[in-house]
């Protein structure tokens, strides 16, 4: 099977209000795929999807062939242990000092040893270039060496998926540039299927294969990231050349300016 | 409607419980895996029980001290202030210990529980733990309900002693009560299954309700700095009152 993970037609939302609809995405293996799009345009959701987190009211998601909203709670388990996930602030634990951060999932699924553990979890922070921080707290450490601690422990077990939720938001751009290289590099190196949901377009095309753009949950574009800088899109143009009016208005959606000043009849 | 409001409020109600049942049931069965790994119920006995310990045997310290003096006044009167030391001592371990521990319990190492569990929940740490699949509920949780449950029979009885060292030293060396008094009617006055047997269920009762409250009331915050400020005030409130009603069952079953 060439995808790993596959969306098709998927619904969904809370109460009346639609967040996803009509969503049909593929994520081929070995790809590092990008999620782009504005503020609430559905984005995150379609990880908490994948994850099982949250389950859609229509339509199908594969992962590895099995359909995730057919699986019991130890079904979901088994499947998430071949998923890596980064948080937006990356979730570390703070009772916990960022060697044991990275150490957890393997404590917790290997019946490892402790040396063994230890040279693995150097290593994986050696990748990430923080090797010499594995003593410190995360209170200690800057938002982005939070998001490369995250990024080490996501990738503790080597896992098939890895699913990075805004990695760069917040970030300086040394910060953003060194996360884009590791995304890159760490997909590459073990070989995984990563899903990148950003809406930072430099990073973002600098490093993904495939893109897909999201607006109010439906897919508006997709293609390569240079197909994408050329499109004529109106959405994509506007995301991409970050121009303030569009498709996206400027002004939230209601009574105009002269309305409200009482210079014209209220609609 | 006001018989639709009542029948709303009915219904939401036992739905509240009912959840609140099963949570309870699903942290004690989660419970049971804590063998294989110990460390996690030490480590948290050593937080919220050795950080209580101070305000805990303080408490008692002055409880004793009231007691003796409260005590002797009463007693005085009648000419029993030999039996001093039998009325603090019983006092202390069929009520005031056991109560008293469980609330200050509550105000210090429930609203920690709950606030560290809600603050886990708004940074997304119980969420990432779900997602290395990970149970929050076995790694997080039941290790946290045992330890209160081990911590508050220990405190209760570190308050007792420490509340009859206050009364020692406030009935016989301030007051001058008999030493020998004090001691021998408090020896033979107490029985150790009715008396000190009595007071330990209650404070293992109390451990299983002020922990699950607290643990409940911060699984279940809403994820934001108010949302986290509620569930800890919450946690105060229901687990104080949850404790004196407790008591009051107890009590009524224990010396019918």
């Amino acid at each position: 099977m060439p995808n790993l993970v596959e969306i098709r037609d998927i619904q969904f939302g809370y109460g009346d209000r639609t967040i996803l609809s009509e969503l049909r995405m593929d994520f081929p293996r070995g790809k590092l795929i990008a999620v782009m799009g504005g503020s609430g345009s559905g984005k995150t959701t379609i990880l908490r999807l994948i994850g099982g987190q949250i389950r859609a009211q229509l339509g199908s998601i594969k992962v590895n062939g099995q359909e995730v909203s057919a699986l019991d709670t130890q079904g979901l388990y088994a499947i998430r242990r071949k998923m890596g996930m980064l948080f937006q602030h990356g979730a570390l634990f703070t009772d916990l000092n960022v060697f044991d951060n990275v150490a957890f999932p393997m404590r917790e699924h290997t019946n490892l040893s402790e040396a063994m553990i230890r040279d693995l979890v150097l290593l994986k922070l050696q990748a990430v270039g923080l090797r010499n921080a594995a003593g410190l707290m995360p209170a200690e450490i800057s938002g982005g060496m939070a998001r490369r601690v995250a990024l080490a422990r996501a990738v503790a077990l080597d896992p098939e998926l890895i699913m990075y939720d805004e990695p760069f938001a917040g970030l300086d751009p040394i910060s953003m540039g060194v996360a884009a290289n590791l995304i890159r590099n760490l997909n590459d190196a073990l070989g995984s299927t990563s899903i990148l949901v950003s809406h930072d377009v430099h990073e973002t095309f600098a490093i993904a294969d495939y893109v897909y753009f999201l607006s109010k949950g439906k897919i508006v574009a997709q293609g390569t990231p240079e197909e994408m800088r050329v499109s004529e899109d109106p959405y994509v143009k506007q995301f991409v050349h970050a121009e303030a009016d569009g498709p996206v208005p400027f002004h939230y959606p209601g009574a105009s300016l002269q309305a409200d000043l009482g210079l014209e009849k209220r609609t | 409607m006001i018989v639709e409001k009542i029948g709303g409020f009915v219904r939401s109600t036992m739905a509240d419980v009912g959840y609140a049942a099963r949570s309870f049931f699903s942290i004690l069965a989660n419970c049971l895996g804590l063998w294989r790994r110990p460390r996690l119920v030490t480590d948290q006995i050593h937080f919220i029980g050795n950080y209580s310990m101070v305000i805990i045997a303080v408490s008692g310290l002055f409880v004793g001290f009231v007691l003796a003096y409260q005590g002797y006044y009463t007693l005085n009167r009648y000419g029993s202030e030999e039996a001093l030391g039998l009325l603090v001592a019983l006092s202390l371990v069929r009520e005031l210990g056991p109560v008293v521990t469980a609330l200050l319990f509550a105000g210090r190492a429930g609203t920690s529980l709950t606030a560290e569990i809600g603050l886990m929940k708004a940074g997304e740490q119980l969420a990432a733990m779900e997602m290395m699949a990970v149970n929050p509920i076995q790694r997080v949780l039941a290790p946290r309900f045992l330890a209160g449950i081990i911590a508050l029979p220990i405190l209760t009885s570190i308050f007792n002693a420490m509340g009859i060292i206050g009364g020692y030293v406030v009935g016989v060396k301030l007051i001058g009560v008999d030493n020998g008094s004090f001691w021998s009617q408090m020896q033979s006055g107490v029985e150790v299954f009715q008396d000190i047997g009595n007071g330990v269920v209650k404070s293992i009762v109390f451990g299983f309700a002020v922990s699950f409250v607290a643990l409940f009331q911060g699984y279940e915050a809403q994820p934001t700095p108010e949302g986290v400020a509620r569930a800890t005030t919450r946690t105060v409130v229901i687990s104080s009152l949850l404790v004196l009603w407790l008591d009051f069952l107890l009590t009524a079953w224990m010396f019918q």
